[in-house]
């Protein structure tokens, strides 16, 4: 067919013979009724899926006034199935219609900043800290004084202190929480009789004790990056006191002092008690090495290891703060992340927004969320505690006689600045120990560049 | 139709060039070109320069334009001065590229040399060597998991390495698992390599070879003089595909630990700092135009010469 179009390109088809004529005439017409085909299927393909689009944007919002809408991070059928039957029983109890958008957890997470400043939820899922402060802090969501107003009674001060932005204002709903602690298996102790330590001092002799018992005295993880973070945040909060950390974490300024570079040196200490092949393995794999007792202790999050100690086993999970390194601080500090809603900036149901708030700031809620979830903890005083498992029990105790609070490194400190550079840099740290000082002075350089221009 | 043919040969003598084609084939030739032609201006051109463009800038991707600070060539600077982890990706990028030119690329041609022969069941060899080209990467990159977790995996475990005091760890050890990856990378790569040379030996008329026999060539001769020559259309795509398929790799790393500790690449380091909940855009951007920069010293060359010995010829 091209070949005939630019054999007589003049008068294509003005042949003198009728059948060359028809011939190239009618694969020409198939070709182009077919591509015109073509492309009235895409067009009409393409209409319902742009107005599916819109329709759902503005879906997002809602239009009767007895309904708000949630952005949710629990799209996996765990939480997923509890955030049911929460906002079953809210709609009961404040006749408010949930209109849920299920998100992955990490999608949500990553995409936030695009998600506030587009078609945003209502109530969304997010997290207390710097996290929440930073966006606040950007006008990107409302205030929730009303909010506080009502619920304010059921919270400790600790509590209300991680609620608020650095204006004074509540910008922050506690849901749930749970502690970083340093885990082991209480049955495992027993038979070695093993005795939980508080010093530094103990901790190591421990280890040791440990090592020679043929365990791997510290099942430590890193190969995602974040586990090792925790064990920094406590070494720093034990060494020079939790003021130095949060301020560490919020103005990035201090990285390469003597003080750091000390806390670097003590976990040096831990190095060799650690799973072997540790940056290669998954917090879930060095969970397993303490639910199987081939490893002695380690330090993570109830939310994390709660989740490996199911069942039968739930109250076979022991834990003890981490020790006291420094006496001026004791173990006055605890690491406990903190879970809650926000709200959007302009959210078209605000009346709603609070009532929910409200709602889902009752220790009733709580609980009903909770339900038989043996890693977290409520947030609101008030709650049950006879339903809790024997590690939750103990959560709390931890957490009461804490003076402190903090939230983890990803959490109190710019997210620009966690992942992208003290994830890599504490891996390097791990893997060459001795490079800590040059390793130090980098992220000091970086954590200026970062500071200094927010972005 | 009618009525247009009739009128051309008029304005035939002056035009010549432009009445070859009626309206309707100038119309669908303007389509058929300018509608590719904005698409690609579109979702790649303007994305790309913007990116260019990004780089020049610090944005954390809140607010709109006004919100973006000029940075003049700072983030390239403390790119090259102090970003830990820019050294080890570019390192990592060129690696993977010298890899697949030096194993998966002779070796998928070994294999499709073998299976052009027509051996018993080569259509069965053939399915099976093609087999990790249909997985995604991502895919590939839990593979990677269960075979080489230093605990867990299939090799610690099959060679007794597994234990507390001789442990091998593939996955965290900084000089180990770039390599762990990359056979992995490449055990895909072959077959994605293979199924194409495979395509390009069955159109080497075999006749040709069959004549070389007879003049006394041995399979060396015949597959030097003969066979490869016919390949050379095969070949360029071929280097082509090695060439994007290691500038591109990301899957695989990235699921294994989203590309830190010694597997990191140019495109997880594009990921971290701009995917994220606070993003420094203009800093992922000249990471991203650094890529493309380097995309571009591969790519050029090889559009130069192609074109230019198309119109040569």
């Amino acid at each position: 067919m091209t070949s005939h179009n630019s054999s007589s390109p003049t008068n294509p088809g003005h042949g003198e013979n009728p059948t060359h004529r028809a011939d190239p005439a009618s694969p020409l017409f198939g070709r182009r009724s077919l591509l015109r085909g073509a492309l009235a299927v895409a067009g009409v393909a393409a209409l319902p899926a742009l107005s599916a689009c819109s329709s759902s944007k503005s879906g997002g919002g809602s239009e009767a006034s007895n309904a708000v809408s949630f952005g949710s991070n629990a799209a996996v059928p765990e939480p997923k199935g509890a955030y049911q039957t929460l906002f079953a029983a809210a709609k009961k109890a404040t006749g408010l219609d949930i209109n849920v958008n299920w998100v992955d957890h990490n999608t949500f997470q990553q995409n936030i900043t695009t998600y506030l400043q587009g078609n945003p939820q209502d109530v969304f899922n997010w997290f207390a800290g710097e996290r929440m402060q930073y966006f606040a802090g950007q006008g990107l969501v409302s205030n929730v004084n009303d909010v506080w107003d009502k619920i304010g009674g059921s919270y400790t001060d600790a509590m209300k202190a991680q609620s608020k932005g650095s204006d004074g204002n509540y910008y922050f709903v506690p849901f749930d929480y749970y502690p970083w602690a340093v885990f082991y298996s209480k049955s495992l102790w027993a038979s070695k009789g093993y005795t939980a330590p508080t010093t530094w001092d103990e901790y190591i002799a421990l280890a040791k004790k440990m090592k020679a018992d043929g365990l791997i005295p510290i099942a430590f993880t890193d190969k995602d990056g974040w586990p090792a973070m925790g064990t920094f945040d406590y070494l720093n909060m034990r060494m020079n006191g939790y003021e130095f950390h949060i301020n560490l974490m919020r103005t990035g300024q201090g990285w390469n002092t003597s003080k750091v570079s000390a806390v670097f040196d003590q976990w040096r200490q831990l190095i060799p008690y650690y799973s072997p092949g540790f940056l290669g393995l998954t917090w879930q794999e060095g969970a397993n090495q303490i639910l199987n007792k081939q490893a002695g202790m380690m330090v993570l999050g109830l939310d994390q290891i709660g989740t490996i100690f199911t069942g039968s086993n739930a109250d076979d999970l022991g834990f003890f703060a981490f020790p006291e390194i420094d006496p001026a601080n004791g173990q006055d500090s605890v690491e406990a992340p903190i879970d809650g809603f926000m709200v959007a900036k302009s959210p078209k149901n605000a009346a709603g927004a609070t009532k929910l708030l409200e709602y889902l700031g009752t220790a009733a809620a709580q609980q009903l969320w909770l339900g038989s979830n043996p890693a977290d903890i409520a947030t609101a005083s008030g709650v049950d505690t006879s339903k809790y498992t024997k590690p939750q029990t103990a959560a709390i105790s931890l957490i009461n006689s804490a003076k402190h609070l903090s939230q983890f490194m990803d959490r109190d400190t710019l997210p620009s600045f966690a992942d992208p550079v003290m994830l890599p840099a504490i891996q390097k740290f791990l893997s060459s120990p001795g490079e800590a000082s040059s390793i130090l002075s980098n992220i000091d350089a970086q954590a200026k560049t970062i500071w200094a221009t927010n972005g | 139709m009618a009525v247009t043919t009739l009128s051309q040969p008029a304005a035939r003598p002056r035009r010549r060039r432009l009445k070859r084609y009626t309206k309707r084939d100038r119309a669908a030739l303007t389509l058929m070109g300018g509608v590719p032609l904005l698409l690609s201006l579109a979702f790649v051109w303007l994305p790309a320069l913007a990116t260019v463009a990004l780089s020049f800038f610090n944005w954390t991707g809140i607010g709109g334009f006004s919100d973006m600070k000029p940075a003049g060539v700072n983030n390239y600077r403390i790119i090259f001065s102090i970003y830990p982890e820019f050294p080890p990706a570019i390192e990592h990028n060129l690696l993977w590229l010298v890899v697949f030119f030096v194993i998966p690329a002779p070796f998928g041609l070994f294999l499709a040399h073998q299976l052009n022969k027509q051996l018993r069941g080569s259509r069965v060899y053939q399915s099976i060597l093609f087999l990790p080209v249909v997985l995604s990467l991502a895919l590939v990159g839990f593979m990677t998991e269960l075979v080489f977790s230093p605990t867990q995996g299939l090799v610690n475990n099959l060679t007794g390495h597994a234990g507390q005091h001789n442990l091998i760890d593939w996955l965290g050890d900084p000089s180990l698992n770039i390599w762990a990856v990359l056979i992995m990378a490449c055990w895909r790569q072959t077959g994605y390599v293979m199924i194409l040379f495979l395509a390009g030996l069955k159109s080497v008329d075999p006749s040709l070879q069959e004549a070389a026999s007879l003049d006394g060539a041995n399979e060396w001769q015949s597959f030097r003089h003969v066979v490869w020559p016919a390949l050379r259309p095969i070949n360029i795509v071929v280097v082509v595909v090695t060439v994007i398929e290691s500038l591109r790799a990301f899957d695989i790393v990235y699921i294994i630990n989203q590309g830190t500790n010694g597997l990191e690449l140019l495109s997880t380091l594009i990921t971290a700092n701009i995917i994220g909940e606070t993003s420094r855009i203009g800093f992922g951007s000249a990471l991203a135009t650094i890529l493309l920069a380097i995309s571009l010293a591969f790519v050029l060359p090889y559009v130069y010469t192609t074109f230019r010995k198309d119109t040569r010829s």
